[in-house]
């Protein structure tokens, strides 16, 4: 299905916030709240990849929320991948992916979906790095490894994406029925961007701000570093080598 | 010289009879439906291949010339190795494909699972005010 040109009203086409959570019961609640006093012209879908605490039941208990609840634990590829099977069988016209960790902000959700809603791209990347000095404070490891990704990527898809691992992220029907059938499982995020920048679709970066975590832990802690930057980097490369698109 | 004399039969007696149980083992788990027959053609594969080169010995020794083992039934046990690496990178591959799927099955599961909830909530909702109709419906009458 395509967009239609121009870009289309707000209330006129569904739009589906998909929210990753795993054991997030300390951010989830005031998030939901939040997301829920913010505005009614989206729906919201908690993906709750196997918690073993009351995340599902804080999703339920917000009410308007949809949950999927996974039997157990699948990861972040597997559950965002469950949001975008269900928006494309309720024929949602734009996603938007958002972390169940509290480190986005709800307000900057606008900014993404205008991107994909004026058609100005296919995917719009919530970035911590597009402005310089902008208050996210990350350790030199992940730096390091954030500017390899880039490096990597301009490499392989020639354009420069700033923030591989932002889960802060819109689509449109096109790149969520593309993604539905072809998203990454492990560590997905950064081979999401060369999977999308060679099958063609168009990316956009906007600068968001990211907080820091209200509780839980990252995925990926500093010990598990090296699996994390060994793995993404040969699922990058080789999502390169898989796709249709060469140059 | 006496020694590889003595040694080099007993050696081929058990491999030639340690592939002929391999290949009977093999075909007793098809038979009984506990392989499936996809997955045990790479076995059987390397079982008639064993037991080939167990009984062949001139075959043996030319394969061993070819790759240049000094000792022949050494390339017997290179035979092994090669056999296991295939088998489990197929392992891998299997693996693979099957929590590929394991994976698909549990999202649409969930998915439908939520769908279920959703419609039941409905009905609820639809038969109670159905109810609550009927109800105002025979009182009207009994008025």
């Amino acid at each position: 299905m395509e967009v239609k040109e121009g870009g289309v009203s707000e209330q006129s086409c569904k739009t589906l916030v998909i929210i990753p959570a795993y054991n997030e019961e300390a951010n989830l609640g005031e998030l939901l709240s939040d997301l829920k006093q913010k505005n009614g012209y989206f729906d919201i879908l908690v993906v709750n990849d196997g918690s073993e605490d009351g995340t599902g039941e804080i999703a339920e208990a917000a009410g308007i929320t949809k949950v999927i609840n996974l039997p157990y634990n699948l990861g972040i590829g597997a559950s965002v991948q469950t949001g975008f099977k269900f928006a494309s069988e309720n024929n949602y016209e734009f996603a938007l992916q958002f972390d169940g960790d509290g480190q986005h902000k709800p307000e900057e959700i606008r900014k993404l979906l205008e991107i994909v809603r004026s058609n100005e791209a296919d995917v719009a990347i919530g970035s911590r790095f597009t402005k310089k000095h902008d208050g996210f404070k990350s350790d030199s490891f992940r730096r390091t490894g954030i500017r390899i990704f880039e490096w990597v990527s301009y490499l392989l898809i020639r354009q420069k994406i700033t923030d591989h691992t932002s889960g802060f992220r819109a689509f449109n029907r096109r790149s969520i029925e593309f993604l539905k059938d072809n998203y990454p499982v492990d560590f997905p995020e950064p081979e999401v961007v060369i999977l999308l920048g060679r099958n063609g679709f168009r990316m956009k970066e906007v600068f968001t701000q990211m907080l820091e975590r209200k509780g839980g832990v990252s995925s990926i802690s500093l010990s598990r570093g090296p699996y994390y930057m060994i793995k993404v980097l040969l699922s990058m490369v080789m999502a390169a080598m898989r796709s249709k698109k060469m140059d | 010289m006496k020694y590889m004399m003595v040694l080099l039969p007993r050696l081929q007696i058990i491999a030639i009879s340690g592939s002929i149980f391999f290949i009977f083992l093999l075909v007793y788990l098809i038979r009984k439906q506990r392989i499936k027959e996809e997955y045990s053609l790479l076995w059987l594969f390397f079982g008639f291949i064993f037991l080939l080169f167990s009984i062949w010995r001139d075959g043996l020794d030319y394969l061993a010339g070819l790759v240049g083992i000094a000792y022949p039934p050494a390339a017997l046990f290179m035979l092994f190795i090669l056999a296991f690496f295939f088998i489990l990178i197929e392992f891998s591959v299997i693996i693979s494909r099957l929590s590929d799927r394991n994976k698909n099955l549990t999202q649409e599961v969930a998915i439908q699972k939520a769908e279920l909830k959703e419609l039941k909530k409905k009905i609820k909702h639809l038969l109670r005010a159905e109810e609550r109709s009927k109800k105002e419906k025979e009182q009207k009458s009994v008025e």
